[in-house]
């Protein structure tokens, strides 16, 4: 094991860490002595794996971007998660997760969600699995993210209005954890990215890790190679973002970028640009990098991306950043809006806004010509399209 | 240091010896003004509360329920930060003699510097501390040796979920009291002191711990604090406050103390 995963103390480095109350303890503790032996058993990976390829439709395809190959003057690969089912790679923690949750004999399952892909994703394999569900989200998210909020009650969730602080994705992880609080023996918490306390980072990130897994045997087949030059995701969380990173992190010679939401410009009070903005501190039980005031109340952040507009960063992307392992681009909401709709023009693509941060890593001329470049499409755009319309005025 | 005679330790341990049954009273600063802070403490010192617990307002308080996340926003509005607390608090030793805890959360602990932290509490006489989300091993492991030099007591939680096992090792890294949850919750959540509360307040009082055990979350009124302290040393009121001191103000606090310990 490198430096780059999780160490025995669940620390990446000078990051991560439980720091939960105390009420929380026995689950933390239950999970952090069980899941790498759930994990790691023959009957766990089959289920999983079965369900990753029949229910979810993996592998996901790597495919190659012609046109935007040709205007970026380099081999632009796209891993295509917008293709699991549900729409986003969010699902296959939630597979994962919910595995886990029976194999400890729980009955009741919680989410957080910012952009709604996760509480679709849990609020999925809850149905699958026959399991009551309730999803935590913020009331500006409830508003923005219509579409996913229909859904998760088509799939039959309870989704309950977070409306403390910035009413987003900070805001309704705080509710789920209170939820967790209040519920601690039936209950499990299904955190939908590499955030949260330990083991969650570690634990999401493995379920995430097929991505790379995947990433490495499609280039091997279509380049005989498995190294790409760059690779490229979006960080919110940034559960996308170790997935696809996953399997490279000791591979020096892949370079790593993170597409960071700047909102309206990093400098305009208006960002959740969270390595540009951030500095070391707790939140959500992880000890990481953070948006916050000198006197260390979180910032409320902001960006387009609901699934973005977070003012912290998992644990492992702290460590990437403060170590240069990954370069760290904050993209504002105009550059992510463009590149979305380039996509959209030139592949016939719609991604989600998140994923959008990611392309426009392109334009911004961050992969420089003639190398090979894979980039994490994490999701698709249709939960999108009321702000698409409005942004680019389509109605 | 401007504290009178005792040090901090020997005031709260000289408040959890007294006989009799403890009140513990917590509010947040900055709440429901600014200043109010010394207004509060003085009139819980002439009410007779025997322990205060003054909280650190912060912006994500995840072990708390809506009454004190409200008090909470409204603190952080009306301006309090750390260093605004502890100037209010310079010279407070001068009128008041009640053991003082600060509650808050670890990141502006950490933002402040722990030592830094401790070093102002001990300044201004500071008795103890509560940081719910700064787990045993963690402080074990970097802050013991801090909290220790400045002469301040740390109070650790349990909750019903609690194993025996965990409750003794919280029971020796303690040197004051217990902080017992009375119920999986957060703050102002009352599930009742039913049987299943009942069994947990029989289980710990069962134990034998070294130290004394005071129940909080979901107390309010006369009867729950009654229910609380059949079993343990004292109980701690804190939404019910934050909610009088929204009715009422400061002006309401001698009555409520009265109501709940006639
Ligand atoms: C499509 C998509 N990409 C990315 C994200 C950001 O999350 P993470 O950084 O954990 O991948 C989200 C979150 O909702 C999402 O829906």
């Amino acid at each position: 094991m490198s430096s780059y995963h999780v160490d025995e103390n669940g620390f990446y480095g000078e990051f991560g860490g439980a720091f939960i109350p105390e009420m929380l303890y026995p689950n933390v503790e239950e999970l952090r002595t069980c899941y790498l032996d759930i994990l790691a058993d023959p009957a766990f990976q089959a289920e999983f794996r079965q369900l990753l390829s029949d229910y979810v439709g993996r592998p996901t395809p790597l495919y190659y971007s012609v046109r935007l190959s040709e205007k970026y003057g380099s081999k632009i690969y796209l891993k295509r998660e917008d293709l699991c089912h549900t729409g986003a790679h969010k699902v296959n923690n939630t597979i994962g997760q919910i595995l886990l949750a029976k194999r400890l004999g729980k009955t009741r399952i919680i989410a957080e969600t910012g952009a709604g892909q996760h509480g679709v994703a849990t609020a999925t394999v809850c149905a699958l699995m026959g399991l009551p569900c309730v999803v935590y989200m913020g009331a500006v998210d409830i508003a923005r993210q219509a579409p996913n909020v229909a859904r998760m009650k088509l799939l039959g969730a309870e989704v309950r209005a977070a409306t403390s602080g910035s009413r987003t994705l900070k805001d309704a992880t705080n509710e789920a954890i209170r939820d967790w609080i209040n519920n601690p023996v039936d209950t499990h918490y299904i955190i939908g990215s590499v955030v949260g306390p330990h083991p969650y980072p570690d634990m999401v990130a493995r379920f995430q890790s097929v991505i790379s897994e995947e990433i490495q045997s499609q280039l091997q087949e279509a380049e005989g190679r498995p190294d790409p030059d760059y690779l490229i995701a979006c960080v919110g969380g940034g559960s996308n973002a170790a997935g696809a990173y996953y399997h490279y992190l000791d591979r020096p010679d892949v370079k790593i970028l993170a597409a960071e939401a700047a909102g309206k410009g990093v400098d305009t009070g208006e960002s959740a640009a969270t390595s540009a903005l951030g500095r070391v501190g707790i939140i959500h039980a992880s000890k990481t990098l953070l948006m916050q005031t000198d006197d260390g109340q979180i910032t409320e952040p902001y960006s387009i991306s609901a699934g973005l507009d977070y003012p912290g960063v998992g644990p492992l992307h702290a460590h990437l950043f403060a170590t240069g392992r990954a370069t760290f681009i904050p993209v504002t909401d105009a550059e992510a809006m463009q590149a979305g709709r380039e996509l959209a023009e030139l592949e016939g693509i719609i991604p989600a806004i998140e994923t959008s941060h990611a392309l426009a890593l392109l334009a911004m001329g961050s992969v420089p010509k003639g190398s090979l470049a894979v980039i994490n499409l994490s999701g698709r755009g249709d939960k999108d399209l009321q702000t698409y319309i409005d942004y680019f005025k389509l109605a | 240091m401007s504290s009178a005679s005792a040090t901090p330790v020997n005031r709260l341990h000289t408040a959890l010896s007294k006989p009799g049954k403890l009140l513990s009273i917590y509010f947040t600063a900055g709440f429901p003004r600014l200043e109010d802070t010394v207004p509060i403490l003085r009139e819980l010192e002439a009410a007779g509360a025997d322990l205060v617990e003054i909280g650190l307002p912060f912006s994500d308080p995840l072990a708390d329920g809506p009454t004190i996340q409200q008090s909470s926003t409204e603190a952080l509005h009306n301006g309090m930060t750390t260093a605004r607390l502890f100037e209010q608090l310079e010279g407070i030793r001068r009128e008041v003699s009640l053991p003082l805890i600060l509650m808050g959360y670890f990141n502006p602990v950490l933002q402040f510097g722990v030592e830094a932290f401790c070093r102002r509490c001990a300044e201004v006489g500071i008795d103890g501390l509560i940081l719910p989300d700064l787990p045993l091993d963690s402080y074990e492991r970097e802050y013991r040796p801090i909290l220790e030099r400045y002469g301040l007591s740390m109070v650790f939680l349990i909750s019903p979920q609690t194993s025996n096992a965990r409750i003794r090792q919280i029971d020796d890294a303690s040197d004051s009291f217990i902080y017992m949850v009375s119920s999986a919750s957060t703050t102002g959540v009352q599930k009742g002191f039913g049987t299943a509360q009942q069994a947990y307040f029989e289980r710990i009082e069962s134990l034998g711990l070294q130290h004394p055990q005071l129940v909080g979350f979901g107390i309010g009124d006369a009867d729950s604090f009654r229910a609380a302290t059949t079993h343990a040393k004292g109980a701690i009121i804190g939404s019910a406050f934050i909610r009088l001191l929204r009715e009422e103000g400061v002006a309401g606090i001698r009555s409520f103390i009265k109501k709940i310990r006639p």
